[in-house]
């Protein structure tokens, strides 16, 4: 649906030699430089309370602090199985459900009203809910975020398996092919590019809804946890270092996921991410 | 006959799917193996909605959300239309934000509202700069990629027949872009209204759809947190089929456009 656009990330730069290489990256550091210089005057000239506008060393210090500790790496490690556990769940049922809705018609006026009525409903919104029903704690942060992050998967495996052509189909029938055959040579493969599309999307979606999961069900540890614990006791600096590893976090789901699935889709079946 | 008779019999399936469901839950919420204060009855959610309708005070809470999204959502457009643009058109302008860009947008926006609410308090405008943050990125980007994407022997087709900047720009450019431009503002407006949900429930003011939800847990009031749901998914999904479904179908699909960003 309306979520299954590709959003065209920055497409990578062709790796350049020598001194080209310099060139890109101080040309990338620089938009950075710029504004931690004009955070750190801002901070040193004291126009916030210091608590709340820390200078960038502090923030600095309480990331290293924090590392070497061994506090924020336990809160990433947290974090990161919560996202996959619960992309899991999400991928397996999303696909399942999906590709049936896809291949039967039955299926899919069953799924699709349910879908689509659950689906435009903010993720959030379900949080109070699954709190309620299943308790505080990690089943329900992990069952919510893959109930959210199902919905994409579900509409693009629907629309993945649906966009197969009929002729492949047809084909493949008169030259003999049975039901799982068909399934695994055909249906399968040509879904794919969609699918991986879902899936990229689902994830995208679970990272996103994640950290406000862990800030409302009180899960013992992770980042969301962290950041607004700290905020009871005004540790800002804290709070912009759990950012920071987020962001970390975030950037290299994008890096080394996403666009490995997109290259791998695009490149390996010649068709554009829908 | 064929089509037609197809889609009627696949609204009926869909009405005694729905149905079914409905009866299920009813079922389950009559069994008596459920707390009622957790299960409510269909009948009961019903009431409840119709109440808090009746008296205004749901009116009132989807009125404060609507104000926080439209005014985020504006100030998204406002600062992302433009800045896709310019970053479009120009090397080094996209040279200064694109690595900052990169780097705030796998940033969730919820992790920032613990943040926002130690340095703007709580209340409207820590929401609102929630949504503006989650609604500015799906802005730029789209837009970015729609002016880049404008086809080049336009571009050079409209030179040659002698179109200066300024027109070049209105006629051609923004024309071309204006699908991408539209599949923004609809992402843009999705990830608003997930934004302005979760913002309300943690930076705890007092009115709006969110909170109404969190609220009503700390009183077990599920019949108002499944109230609120049936609020907040009608208002989603009427903004996305009503509002933005005919701005596509008076602008894109009567220019003729391919719906090329469309998924």
């Amino acid at each position: 649906m309306q979520e299954a656009v590709t959003i065209a990330v920055s497409g990578a730069p062709e790796r350049p030699a020598g001194s080209e290489r310099w060139r890109l990256i101080a040309r990338n550091a620089f938009p950075f430089l710029v504004v931690g210089a004009i955070w750190e005057a801002v901070a040193w000239a004291g126009v916030f309370p210091h608590r709340l506008f820390p200078t960038l060393e502090e923030v600095a210090l309480s990331f290293v602090q924090l590392t070497i500790s061994g506090i924020l790496p336990h809160h990433a490690i947290d974090t990161v199985i919560r996202l996959l556990s619960g992309f899991a769940l999400a991928g397996v049922f999303g696909v399942g459900i999906g590709v049936l809705m896809g291949r039967s018609r039955l299926a899919e006026d069953i799924f699709l009203p349910l879908v689509s009525i659950c689906a435009p409903i903010p993720g959030l919104a379900y949080a109070p809910l699954f709190l309620l029903w299943f308790g505080l704690g990690n089943f329900s942060a992990v069952l919510l975020v893959g109930f959210v992050s199902a919905f994409p998967v579900i509409f693009n495996s629907w629309t993945g398996v649906k966009a197969v052509k009929e002729i492949w189909v047809r084909s493949a029938q008169s030259m003999g092919a049975d039901d799982r055959r068909l399934f695994s040579h055909v249906i399968l493969p040509g879904a794919l590019p969609y699918i991986l599309t879902g899936l990229r999307l689902g994830l995208a979606q679970a990272w996103r809804i994640l950290v406000a999961v862990e800030m409302l069900a009180a899960v013992p540890w992770g980042l969301g946890w962290l950041i607004f614990g700290a905020r009871e006791f005004l540790n800002t600096d804290i709070m912009l270092a759990g950012i920071t590893v987020i962001a970390i976090i975030g950037l290299s789901l994008e890096k080394f996921v996403f666009q490995k699935i997109e290259d791998y889709t695009v490149v390996r079946w010649g068709m554009v991410a829908a | 006959m064929n089509e037609t008779g197809k889609q009627v019999r696949s609204i009926a399936r869909a009405g005694i799917t729905v149905a079914a469901a409905a009866a299920c839950y009813e079922i389950a919420a009559r069994s008596g193996y459920f707390a009622p204060a957790l299960l409510p009855t269909l009948p009961t959610i019903a009431k409840t909605l119709y109440g808090m309708i009746a008296d205004g005070t749901m009116i009132e809470h989807a009125a404060f959300t609507m104000y926080r999204v439209m005014f985020g959502f504006c100030l998204a457009v406002v600062v992302g239309l433009p800045l896709g643009i310019l970053m479009a058109r120009f090397q080094r302008v996209e040279n200064f934000f694109m690595p900052l860009v990169s780097a705030l947008m796998p940033i969730p926006s919820f992790s920032l509202v613990p943040l926002f609410m130690l340095w703007f308090g709580i209340g409207n405008t820590t929401t609102v700069l929630i949504v503006f943050y989650a609604a500015t990125f799906p802005m730029l980007f789209n837009t970015w990629s729609g002016v880049r994407s404008v086809n080049p022997i336009w571009l050079r087709a409209a030179g040659a027949m002698g179109a200066d900047e300024h027109k070049l720009f209105w006629k051609v450019i923004i024309p071309g872009a204006f699908p991408f431009i539209i599949t923004g503002m609809r992402q843009a407006f999705l990830r608003c209204w997930i934004a302005v949900v979760g913002a309300e429930m943690i930076a705890a003011s007092d009115w709006g759809l969110g909170w109404v939800i969190f609220d009503a847990k700390e009183f077990l009031n599920t019949d108002i947190m499944l109230a609120s749901l049936v609020v907040i998914g009608a208002i989603g999904f009427l903004f996305e089929r009503l509002v933005f479904g005919s701005i596509e179908r008076a602008t894109i699909q009567r220019w003729g456009m391919s719906r090329a960003a469309k998924g």
